[in-house]
């Protein structure tokens, strides 16, 4: 479970988060929209450790992540993260991109590291390029890559910066059909995306974050069909 | 027909001040390699600010002349009675010099990397140091190369103004036959040959591990 209690984060004087409460239980997808800037994004680098944070908790199955004595590259291996840029290694092979963590964070035998590796890589449909350097792939699959590399750690919980406001419209949709894949397996997410039909297919809850605030949180259907907050009726109709 | 008073014994005479020359270069340079490595992630990883004094020392070797370098260099030795022989003091201030250079070059290669990458990396578990060494000195290293190649050769071209401290490399060994034998185009025409012979493999070996590497980019 991934707690978030009243979490502030400035950039200098540019306050980004604003207080923000969310807890996401196992299993469930909660997608995030909202305006660029809006702080969608800082969050998620906070809930993995990435970004410190000024005040509040976040906690993930009960370890506080910012606490001094949290260790977090263990608590990383829990979270996978893929971010808008897929972020290849370009001097690893696509292979080699997705076994490097599991040998040399979870300490794997190179067999079981490039068993996982070529299982995660088969799972979103990448088996044809185990030897291909990420440059010769398209932007998608790069992007899918990426995701395989976060899967491979055996991530409890995924979150997913705008993984395909960077790529070319005829690829989103093979990244969209990875991350539906994900949610239908289970998978515990936090998608911060622009894509609504997504959003709106596969959340169990959709957050509306503005200026810093999650304005509002509902169904999809409520979200969207019925949205109370003023800036939410903005926000739609500006993406309709 | 061409005649000359060079004997076979002067040619090795000139063999062994070029392997004095190859044996100040590969000291020097690694010495001063793997200072500049050192120096060159301190710079990066404590930002411009608090380098400052590191920076500072690290221009001063850059901008003074290699040879008032040496020459203060020995003067220093001498003053402080080190006893270092003219070979040590050479090979001191040699590597200083190099890493001076090698630490903007690596800085420069670490730069390069991108920060987004170096997340991705960080944010799969790994360490700062695993992603020193499995991400980031990969990349910097195929980045930096073709500099360290160039400064690899600048030093060794260099490392002919050790002479001055007495010590006997390929270019004082030349001089010395020129003043014996009165044939210094024919020497000197020897002696840039010997260079060049000792510096091509150097330049290829850059070029290799350059297209080895470039179809990954």
């Amino acid at each position: 479970m991934i707690e978030i209690e009243n979490v502030r984060k400035s950039f200098g004087a540019l306050e980004v988060l604003k207080g923000i409460d969310l807890t996401v239980s196992k299993g469930e997808v909660v997608t995030v929209i909202g305006g660029s800037g809006s702080g969608k994004s800082t969050l998620l680098t906070c809930i993995n450790g990435l970004e410190p944070i000024d005040s509040g908790r976040i906690t993930l199955d009960g370890t506080d992540v910012h606490a001094k004595g949290t260790d977090l590259n263990k608590l990383r291996s829990k979270v996978g993260i893929v971010f808008q840029q897929w972020n290849a290694f370009p001097h690893l092979t696509v292979l080699e991109n997705v076994m490097l963590a599991p040998r040399k964070v979870l300490g794997l035998a190179k067999d079981r590291a490039e068993e996982i590796a070529v299982k995660q890589l088969t799972h979103v449909g990448l088996a044809e390029k185990l030897s291909v350097y990420p440059n010769r792939m398209s932007g998608g699959q790069q992007q899918r890559m990426a995701i395989a590399r976060a899967l491979a750690m055996s991530p409890e919980y995924m979150l997913f910066d705008e993984v395909t406001s960077a790529l070319d419209p005829m690829l989103v949709g093979e990244v969209l059909d990875t991350l539906r894949m994900l949610a239908s397996e289970g998978m515990t997410m936090i998608c911060v995306t622009h894509e609504m039909k997504f959003a709106r297919e596969v959340s169990d809850r959709v957050a509306f974050f503005h200026q810093g605030v999650m304005a509002e949180i509902a169904s999809p259907e409520q979200l969207f069909d019925a949205p109370q907050h003023v800036e939410t009726q903005k926000f739609l109709a500006a993406t309709h | 027909m061409f005649e000359t008073a060079l004997t076979w014994s002067d040619l090795a005479f000139l063999a062994q001040g070029a392997g004095m020359t190859l044996l100040v270069t590969a000291v020097s340079v690694t010495a001063g390699t793997v200072l500049g490595v050192i120096f060159g992630v301190i710079r990066f990883q404590v930002g411009p600010y608090w380098s400052i004094p590191l920076t500072f020392v690290l221009d001063v070797f850059r901008s003074v002349p290699l040879l008032i370098q040496l020459v203060l260099g020995n003067a220093f030795q001498s003053i402080a009675r080190l006893g270092w022989p003219p070979f040590t003091t050479s090979c001191v201030i040699l590597s200083l010099y190099t890493a001076a250079y090698c630490t903007e070059i690596v800085r420069g290669g670490i730069s390069s990397v991108p920060v987004t990458t170096r997340r991705a990396a960080r944010s799969l578990g790994m360490t700062w140091w695993q992603d020193m060494r499995y991400i980031v000195a990969p990349l910097a290293t195929r980045v930096s190369l073709p500099s360290w190649i160039g400064l690899t050769l600048g030093v060794m071209k260099d490392s002919a103004l050790v002479l001055w401290l007495g010590l006997i490399e390929l270019l004082r060994a030349s001089q010395i036959l020129v003043t014996r034998l009165q044939e210094p185009l024919f020497i000197l025409m020897i002696c840039g040959a010997i260079y060049f012979i000792l510096s091509f493999p150097v330049a290829r070996l850059g070029g290799y591990l350059e297209k080895r590497w470039s179809p990954n980019d």
